[in-house]
């Protein structure tokens, strides 16, 4: 947990606590000497970061007259059409409706059953039953993803869920292991005491999990969250493979018909990633603090 | 990004509040937390721990994917172990996995103290480096086919640079390199995001105190934050080699498994059984696949163990 905070507010927080008061006169934020050798090695290294996101952004505003060469000269004159015409070819909106269905139940669904199940777990963890839930959620985290697949295909299949549905579930059910342990140790440093206290006023234990315990995990649902959402919203392998109607299937998928059949139309292509690649990619810059620190938190506790 | 949490598991004997433990818990169970618990399980059960038993179940049987089927005891196990294309399958999975490990690593660990370091615009350059990590890799690999078979041999070509003037993902010998590559650019950030961890967790005065003894730049980062972030390069390693293990997305998008079969992965030629009415022996080939994983992490947690390293 210490890390994340201090993650969460950045340089001062640290400093000021734990140095002595002559420190605490001087040092405002980000008022260190600034090496400017590193600086520029850094901005050097980050063209590998932008020269492909630049690249797609080029590629999907130019004309097909205008792919040849190194696909870096800027775009003349600027093709908006791309985008419509990728937008239909690709059914680009009923396939983010799909993911957006999908990624939405599969976040709602992660953080319901992983906090429920950390919760009972957690607070019965002197019951043999509970631990041994515990083990054998966690064998899972062994189990690799080829092992699954090819009964899970003829199972969902059989059972009339190779649809998004399905696929929820089995984000949901995937993710059990790894999130309700990050729950689970995150429960572990809540006071029982709140709980007693709340039970002495008459509340059930469904009263004291949904009115105390799921206030309080707040910034475990937030790391939770961005990990569920992250994982649906990318997720190529359990639709591809699961989902059986084309006019259901999601977005990284529906991207795989431009490899294929519209092989030579890069400008299409280039259009459709950058719209694939958008929403994501918006939603980290305007919530990347979050998105960092929750990360973090998820990697280190 | 699971192992660390796996490591630190809850003590057999702590409860959740050990000292101040109420006569209460070892009363009656209340059905509400069963009822919280149990759908989950049975669901659970159902649709990962049932799969998986039918899928060790198949490979001792001549299952097609469809029809007939009947048990054939290991057989499919001894076809396995004399098949030359699962066996390169297996070597370049291991290859690739151990360059990538090491290379993520080495890159990660840089980058996390470049960017811990005193740099201008610092949380800017945060936020631009974890970028391919919230990124589509099937899309991202997508883009790097274009850059990796039409931008880079032009731009070679232009430049006089004939090596490099024909696309990689076509030559055998080096597809490997842009596998590699694409795999280190969607990893890196994730990998650099657990060494900041460790690097913020060091306290400032460590530094300060081994300045005050003339310690130089790179002895202060032998003598002091290598050994403070150990755990955290062992956690990196264990996750990343098990995850490249696994490798699929990029693979498929980069190069198919080509040139030929130079850069298939395990994890396709098991997913391959779906479609190739070899169901049962692909099956072996995970089962085989899963007890190589699990033998491999088990491995790395008892050195880790062994060694003392805690998180």
């Amino acid at each position: 947990m210490t890390v994340s905070t201090t993650i969460a507010h950045p340089p001062v927080q640290p400093t000021d606590a734990a140095a002595p008061p002559r420190r605490a006169l001087k040092a405002p934020k980000e008022s260190y000497k600034v090496n400017w050798p590193l600086t520029i090695v850094l901005l050097m290294a980050a063209l590998t970061i932008l020269i492909p996101l630049y690249f797609t952004v080029v590629m999907a505003l130019k004309g097909p007259s205008q792919t040849g060469g190194t696909g870096l000269e800027t775009p003349n004159p600027v093709e908006f059409a791309n985008f419509p015409a990728a937008w239909v070819t690709v059914g680009f909106g009923r396939a983010l409706m799909s993911t957006a269905f999908v990624t939405v139940f599969s976040v709602i669904g992660a953080v319901l059953a992983s906090s429920m199940v950390a919760f009972a777990i957690a607070r019965n963890w002197e019951r043999r039953f509970f631990r041994a839930s515990y083990v054998y959620l966690l064998s899972a985290l062994f189990i690799p993803f080829p092992v699954l697949i090819l009964p899970l295909i003829k199972q969902t299949a059989v059972l009339g869920l190779d649809n998004p549905v399905g696929v929820i579930l089995l984000h949901v059910l995937g993710g059990i292991s790894f999130f309700s342990l990050l729950y689970i140790a995150f429960i572990r440093s809540i006071p029982v005491e709140i709980e007693e206290s709340a039970r002495l006023d008459g509340a059930s234990t469904w009263q004291v999990f949904w009115r105390i315990i799921v206030p309080l995990l707040g910034p475990m649902n937030a790391t939770v969250a961005i990990f569920a959402f992250l994982g649906a919203w990318n997720d190529f392998l359990l639709p591809q493979m699961i989902i059986a109607d084309p006019t259901l299937q999601t977005l990284p998928v529906v991207q795989n018909l431009f490899q294929g059949e519209f092989n030579t139309d890069y400008n299409l292509a280039f259009a459709s990633y950058l719209m694939a690649l958008a929403p994501t990619l918006i939603v980290y810059v305007l919530a990347q603090r979050w998105v960092l620190s929750g990360v973090m938190r998820g990697a280190v506790k | 990004m699971t192992l660390p949490t796996l490591l630190e598991a809850p003590p057999r004997d702590a409860g959740p509040a050990p000292a101040a433990a109420p006569p209460r818990r070892h009363g009656r169970l209340d059905r509400a937390y069963l009822v919280m618990i149990v759908p989950v399980l049975a669901l659970f059960t159902l649709f990962i721990v049932f799969p998986a038993l039918t899928g060790v179940l198949f490979s001792f049987t001549n299952y097609a994917g469809y029809g007939d089927w009947k048990f054939i005891g290991a057989l499919n196990y001894v076809n396995m172990f004399k098949d030359p294309t699962i066996l390169q399958a297996y070597l370049f999975t291991f290859f690739f996995a151990l360059v990538s490990t090491l290379v993520v690593n080495v890159l990660s660990l840089a980058l996390a103290l470049a960017l811990n370091a005193k740099i201008k615009w610092r949380t800017g350059m945060r936020t631009l480096f974890f970028i391919p990590m919230v990124l589509s890799g099937l899309v991202v690999a997508y883009v790097f086919t274009y850059l990796f078979s039409n931008t880079i041999p032009a731009l070679a070509d232009s430049l006089g640079v004939t090596p490099l003037a024909s696309s990689i993902l076509s030559d055998e010998r080096f597809a490997w390199i842009a596998v590699v590559f694409v795999t280190v650019w969607q990893a890196a950030p994730g990998v650099t995001i657990i060494y900041l961890a460790g690097l913020q967790a060091i306290p400032g005065e460590v530094h300060e105190a081994a300045e005050l003894d003339g310690a130089g730049g790179f002895r202060k980062f032998a003598s002091i934050t290598l050994p403070l972030i150990l755990g955290y390069l062992v956690i990196n390693v264990i996750l990343g080699f098990k995850g490249y293990l696994g490798a699929y997305e990029i693979i498929v998008a980069l190069t198919g498994g080509g040139p030929g079969t130079a850069t298939q992965s395990v994890a396709m030629k098991i997913f391959s059984g779906f479609s190739g009415g070899d169901y049962a022996y692909q099956m072996a080939n995970a089962v085989v696949f899963f007890i190589i994983t699990v033998a491999i992490s088990l491995f790395q947690l008892r050195i880790i163990q062994r060694r003392g390293v805690s998180l």
